[in-house]
């Protein structure tokens, strides 16, 4: 039974499962302009009902998608950015961070948390891609980094949820070493062969690319996702000719051997559930 | 002839002055000893003033010198014998990230990869101006596994400005291939050392810099990103290169005092390229003495440390 199905029997939605529309009641999908009442949209799983366009939703909004009852415990939840450069450019690092964490009620670019999904126990860490790009720091880093402990602590599968432009550059050196700090812990998580699953969601480039997001036992993508290492800017750039349709979409990224599938939004909780599930028989 | 930089001039004009004086001295017969000596003394004065004092987008500068050794210079310096490897044993041989076995003193059999640039026109388009497709990080790891099977050290040198940006590099797996060399790497069961020699730049540069001692040549620079990218991004324009290399803190002080380096290698007065050997001989001296300390380590304590290492970079408050 998908998640989706469940609408049909009425399923009751606990009431910390609320997204705030933009415009009140209605959504409107940006990719065919089709206005869908929000509840609807909540209901399959924040994708539009007439094209498929996959909203770029945030760490709770999966944690509420994936967790039973949207029951979950977070991890590390009041870790925040240090400034260990004193990086200025236009602005003071700090107060970019200061300024994020008022707009969007968060402390970083990503969420983790324990709890169980249809039963089982897992590992979630999820990225918040209005947090300052989903870039990684330190914290994004570490997070990542405990929340693979986490797993291995208690041998339960972890997910990671990728929507990021890659490093943060105001932490320079310090954000390039989260690539190998969070490639370390994935090393060991692999020696103990506990299952990881990296999904890769719309953007997911750079750094993040050239890290953990591509080393999952299972790298999967939502549908439409934007998957490189660099950006298509830079590579416009460098090769002087526009890119080709579709370049570095899911589907092409799955097409080049990358990816093990593409799963829709409103499966995802019942395949991931399927794939662990036939891991541990 | 000798490509100076803004800053090596006014050095290169005394020089110029020395010889001149030299010249004159033995074609006229006059004895200039004195003014020789003071002149020598002037200009060691002043190398010593301006290279104690360079800013970091000079450094950039010094990393980047079209004289500088690259990775071949460094291996024929250091090694009695070397053999070159090719090839990723799926696609290509990339010509940016090479790599092969080289012999140290007749005492260490070292397996050396290391991203190569080219030094004239020609040269840096076979070599892609050191700038590795996936093929090359996947060349490399095929030799990290090699050297692994046969029990050798791993020397990688890195100088690179970051990873291809290219269409077939993304449709083969740029990120990928980045991603597994520095997840593999730290599962390693041979003794890992990786030396910056002139730019480390970003993940093009990590994914064959994960090492149990991570050092830096004095005159180069590792960070996330070029200044000249940062400051296109952070500044939405070219012009703040000088700015955004002092905002990275990427040279070799500043990471050692962030503790994301193990140390530094000290460079010839001036830089390694006014004296290749010199700054050979001092890269040999200290991979050996590392070597010998890794070596003696266990192997399981040596993997585990390396781990560690990595874990405790980054600054977070909670
Ligand atoms: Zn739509």
């Amino acid at each position: 039974m998908s998640w989706f199905t469940r609408k049909d029997k009425g399923i009751q939605t606990p009431t910390e499962f609320k997204r705030e529309a933009p415009d009140g009641l209605w959504y409107q999908c940006p990719s065919c302009k089709k206005a869908i009442h929000t509840r609807e949209h909540r209901l399959f799983a924040y994708t539009c009902s007439s094209c498929n366009y996959h909203e770029k939703i945030g760490s709770q909004d999966y944690f509420e998608l994936l967790f039973d009852q949207t029951r979950y415990t977070e991890l590390d939840a009041l870790m925040s950015s240090g400034d260990p450069l004193n990086f200025v450019d236009t602005k003071n690092y700090p107060d970019r961070v200061k300024a994020t964490e008022l707009k969007t009620g968060l402390k970083d670019a990503v969420r983790s948390a324990y709890g169980e999904m249809n039963g089982l126990p897992i590992t979630i860490a999820a990225m918040d891609f209005s947090f300052i790009g989903g870039s990684m720091g330190s914290v994004v880093g570490e997070k990542i980094a405990r929340a693979i402990d986490y797993s291995l602590e208690h041998k339960q599968p972890f997910l990671m949820i990728s929507r990021s432009g890659g490093a943060r550059m105001m932490e320079a050196g310090f954000s390039l070493m989260q690539m190998a700090k969070t490639s370390a812990r994935l090393a060991l998580l692999d020696e103990a062969k506990i299952p990881y699953i990296s999904l890769l969601t719309d953007p997911t480039t750079g750094g993040v690319t050239a890290s953990f997001a591509m080393l999952g036992d299972f790298n999967i993508a939502e549908p439409g996702a934007l998957i490189g290492f660099a950006g298509p800017r830079v590579i416009r750039e460098t090769i002087g000719k526009d890119l080709p349709k579709g370049f570095q979409s899911a589907d092409f990224v799955l097409e080049h051997g990358f990816l093990d599938f593409i799963v829709d939004r409103k499966d995802l909780k019942d395949k991931l559930t399927s794939l662990l599930g036939m891991l541990q028989k | 002839m000798r490509t100076l930089l803004e800053f090596e001039k006014p050095i290169a004009e005394l020089e110029h002055k020395l010889i001149e004086m030299r010249k004159l001295a033995i074609e006229n017969n006059v004895d200039v000893t004195a003014t020789v000596q003071s002149l020598t003394e002037k200009i060691l004065e002043l190398k010593k003033e301006t290279f104690s004092n360079l800013t970091r987008w000079q450094r950039v500068q010094l990393s980047r010198h079209p004289d500088r050794p690259y990775t071949f210079d460094y291996i024929e310096k250091m090694c009695e014998e070397f053999i070159e490897i090719h090839g990723d044993r799926s696609v290509a041989d990339d010509k940016a990230m090479v790599g092969g076995f080289g012999n140290i003193d007749g005492e260490f059999s070292v397996m050396f990869i290391g991203q190569q640039k080219g030094r004239n026109t020609k040269q840096r388009q076979y070599r892609n101006f050191g700038m590795p497709n996936p093929e090359g990080y996947r060349k490399a790891l095929r030799l990290m596994k090699m050297a692994e099977k046969f029990n050798k050290p791993i020397v990688c040198l890195i100088d690179t400005p970051g990873a291809f940006p290219g269409l077939e590099a993304e449709e083969r797996g740029q990120g990928e291939a980045i991603a597994r060399n520095i997840r593999d790497m730290f599962m390693l069961k041979v003794p890992v050392i990786c030396i910056i020699i002139g730019e480390g730049a970003s993940g093009g540069a990590l994914g064959i810099a994960v090492g149990d001692r991570v050092l830096m040549m004095e005159n180069t620079w590792y960070s996330v990103i070029s200044p000249e990218s940062c400051s296109s991004i952070l500044w939405r324009s070219w012009n703040y290169k000088e700015q955004a290399a002092e905002a990275l803190k990427l040279t070799a002080n500043d990471m050692e005092q962030n503790g994301l380096i193990d140390g530094i290698i000290p460079e010839p007065l001036g830089g390694a390229h006014l004296d290749p050997e010199a700054a050979a001989a001092k890269m040999k001296a200290v991979i050996k003495e590392e070597l010998k300390k890794l070596c003696a380590m266990d192997t399981r304590a040596r993997i585990d440390a390396r781990i560690d290492k990595y874990g405790k970079m980054g600054v977070v408050v909670e």
